[in-house]
């Protein structure tokens, strides 16, 4: 379990990747939320910037998350200091 | 190293033998080379653009290296892949893998390059006559890589 103090603010690092990015028009970002969050919630919150960010980030969309380097789920809690990249399902080989 | 992403091309015969090197109880050695195909969708490609996320790329690939190790009684295994811009031809990835005996070996190269496709973070833009596209993933791929799960196998 990550421990966060409630009065701390949580720092994470955004990367956005390949069709993800070109789309978004970046490839990272500080972000710091004002409450520890979920993989799913930070989605909804992004999405709701509008424009691009609903297109590519909307619920139907195929979108790919992983915390720290590992894919994870839409429930996974994301904490002080994560790595949190968001991409198109993967297409190497 | 198990696995290296670099720009440039590779020799697959001098990977391999490196990997068996020494082995001298190995019996099998099993390559696979993915290479650029001049057309895709019915659309031909011009050259292909392989981006990758640094840093989860390597742990990704690792950790299907020691999934594979885990399921087949193998030896050894080596990916390599390509990033950058790639032409029709080139060769894109290599996995080698060797063991004792051909059946697990032909199990776990297979198994590596099915879990690769649907994990490893890397990314073909191609560039046609119609402009750039990104490269959309397969239902395909996912389907090979779902025939593992379960009980391992090969193993017996």
């Amino acid at each position: 379990m990550r421990g966060t103090p409630a009065s701390a603010t949580s720092v994470v690092r955004l990367v956005f990747l390949a069709r993800l990015r070109e789309a978004l028009g970046t490839s990272h970002e500080r972000l710091d939320l004002a409450a520890p969050t979920t993989v799913g919630a930070l989605r909804a919150m992004l999405c709701a910037r509008g424009g691009a960010w609903a297109v590519e980030l909307a619920p139907g969309r195929a979108v790919r998350v992983a915390v720290n380097h590992a894919l994870v789920a839409d429930d996974i809690r994301i904490g002080p200091g994560d790595e949190v990249a968001f991409f198109p399902p993967v297409t190497g080989g | 190293m198990t696995v290296r992403i670099q720009t440039g091309p590779f020799d697959a015969q001098a990977e391999a033998d490196a990997l068996r090197d020494g082995d001298l109880d190995v019996g099998a050695v099993v390559t696979f080379v993915g290479t650029v195909r001049d057309v895709n969708e019915g659309t031909s490609v011009a050259t292909l653009e392989l981006e990758h996320y640094a840093g989860m790329t390597e742990k990704a690939l690792d950790a299907i290296v020691d999934e594979a190790r885990a399921r087949f009684d193998v030896r050894r295994v080596l990916v390599v892949h390509r990033v950058g811009v790639l032409a029709p031809g080139d060769p894109i990835v290599l996995v080698a893998v060797t063991g004792a005996h051909r059946g697990a070996a032909f199990d776990a190269c297979r198994f590596v390059m099915d879990y690769l496709k649907t994990r490893a973070p890397f990314w073909k833009k191609e560039r046609t006559p119609q402009g750039e596209r990104w490269v959309e993933a397969r239902v395909a791929d996912d389907d090979a890589a779902a025939r593992w799960s379960g009980p391992p196998k090969g193993v017996a």
